[in-house]
């Protein structure tokens, strides 16, 4: 059987969440490998959060927020993104290819720049295949 | 007064033996205790052989304070009579309550270990590359070893506990705590860690300022000020991560917390919440630009696994190394 990739989205309420809603509205066809889990800003991304997302047998992990200085709370997406960066150190140590761990900005104009990025973050999952804990 | 008297126990599996030392620690406190308990087996102390221990009757001993993390054959053997011989099991010490410095083995695998300790560090002499194995047969007799199991576990990963007890080793007061509500018939409900709720950084004396940090530097390289907080001065103390109990005895002279006590309540994995504590305070380039200096983000930090999950990696939410690819372990 074909590899489907299984996503976890964490996606701010203010602009990631509400650009995947304009790309719904808009009739923007996109691949629907991407669980959305929308929560009130990416700085409210624990760490923790993403290793559970792994262990629980996701294959990728998107973590989109607003754009640099359009933060709602001011500098929650900055957090996110040392957040990210670190992460992404620490899955590299644990032995996980850390692209399977994606930050992107997308704000609640871009619905179009949503559907691509899950396009895009899909297609890349596909070719690197199932993830650390996804033993199915 | 004997039939009144508590039967104790305590063991040692995968650990330093320092958690053993931490209970004679209690000094003239353990001679109140042997008043009101009798030691039935302590391997550390006294000659208690396993073939005593396997012909007491199911919860003979009313309490057993186990050490060490569970990483042979033998260890999970013996935590496993303990279970059953015991009526209350306490994971004391951080090995047996998170895994402890011997689960940073858990970064390799079974075999890497073997091949690292008996054949490569600069020091062995093993022009055969001669690995323990569990049978081995020597003039005609067999031998047997404990087997080396892949994985480092806490005690709880392996067996039923009722208490925990943290700390490289435990301090004394929450021993002694322990034991007054042990003899007390006090005991809290089940699961209950004998140690603080909320972060070292709540019992620690210095002063925070919640000052941006540039750079990790290592506590060798600078000049500690013993006023304010390790962290603003760009050192890595585990404190915010870390549960309190301990009364931040470690900040105190200038020594880093290393995070022995294991995540605070409610906190499942210590390295991720000591990375989010450390993310909100890292100063790197300008906010929000310069993603590509993502790569050089903790450049300082040699380890952060070793650094992060120092006491606590069996227990995290990865536990160890994975294998990246999908395939089973």
């Amino acid at each position: 059987m074909e590899f489907e990739p299984e996503l976890v989205g964490f996606l701010c309420k203010w602009c990631s969440s509400a650009g995947a809603d304009l790309a719904g509205v808009s009739r923007r066809q996109y691949p629907s490998n991407l669980v959305p889990v929308t929560v009130n800003c990416s700085g409210r991304v624990d760490a923790s959060f993403i290793l559970k997302a792994f262990k629980d047998g996701a294959d990728g992990v998107l973590v989109s927020g607003c754009h640099p200085g359009d933060c709602h709370y001011t500098s929650g997406n900055y957090k996110a993104w040392r957040r990210v960066a670190m992460v992404k150190r620490a899955l590299e140590e644990f032995g996980v290819n850390p692209s399977r761990l994606r930050l992107e900005w997308v704000s609640a104009t871009e619905g179009d720049k949503f559907a691509s990025v899950v396009e895009e973050f899909t297609g890349e999952i596909r070719e690197l295949g199932p993830g650390p804990f996804n033993h199915d | 007064m004997t039939e009144n008297k508590k039967k104790v126990a305590a063991y040692w599996a995968s650990s330093c033996g320092g958690c053993d030392v931490a209970l004679l620690g209690l000094h003239e406190k353990i001679v109140d205790l042997l008043e009101n308990a009798e030691i039935v087996f302590w391997p550390a102390a006294t000659d208690f052989k396993y073939d005593d221990l396997k012909g007491y009757p199911d919860d003979e001993i009313d309490i057993t304070f186990f050490n060490g993390g569970i990483r042979t054959d033998e260890n999970e053997e013996i935590a496993n009579l303990l279970r059953k011989k015991s009526k209350t099991l306490v994971a004391y010490g951080s090995c047996a309550a998170q895994g402890g410095i011997p689960g940073l083995a858990n970064m390799s695998s079974r075999e890497e270990l073997l091949e690292t300790v008996y054949t490569k560090t600069p020091t062995t002499h093993n022009p055969e590359g001669l690995i323990p194995s569990e049978v081995s047969t020597r003039d005609g007799v067999e031998l047997r070893l404990p087997g080396l199991q892949e994985r480092v576990r806490s005690l709880e990963q392996a067996v039923d506990v009722d208490f925990f007890i943290p700390g490289c080793p435990p301090p004394p007061n929450l021993t002694q705590k322990f034991l007054g509500a042990l003899l007390e018939g006090e005991l809290p409900e089940k699961g209950s860690v004998f140690a603080g709720e909320r972060t070292v950084c709540d019992e620690c004396d210095r002063e925070w300022k919640g000052k941006s940090i540039s750079e990790v530097r290592r506590p060798h390289e600078v000049e500690i000020d013993p006023d304010v907080c390790l962290l603003d001065q760009g050192i890595i103390c585990m404190g915010p991560a870390t549960r309190s109990g301990c009364g931040a005895g470690c900040p105190e002279v200038n020594v880093p917390c290393k995070g022995c006590f294991g995540p605070p309540a409610k906190v499942d994995d210590q390295g991720t919440e000591m990375l989010n504590s450390l993310a909100s305070i890292l100063q790197v380039g300008e906010e929000g630009k310069g993603l590509e200096e993502e790569r050089n983000i903790l450049s300082g930090l040699r380890d952060p696994i070793g650094s992060f999950y120092t006491y606590s990696l069996p227990s995290s939410i990865f536990g160890g190394r994975v294998d990246d690819g999908g395939k089973d372990e």
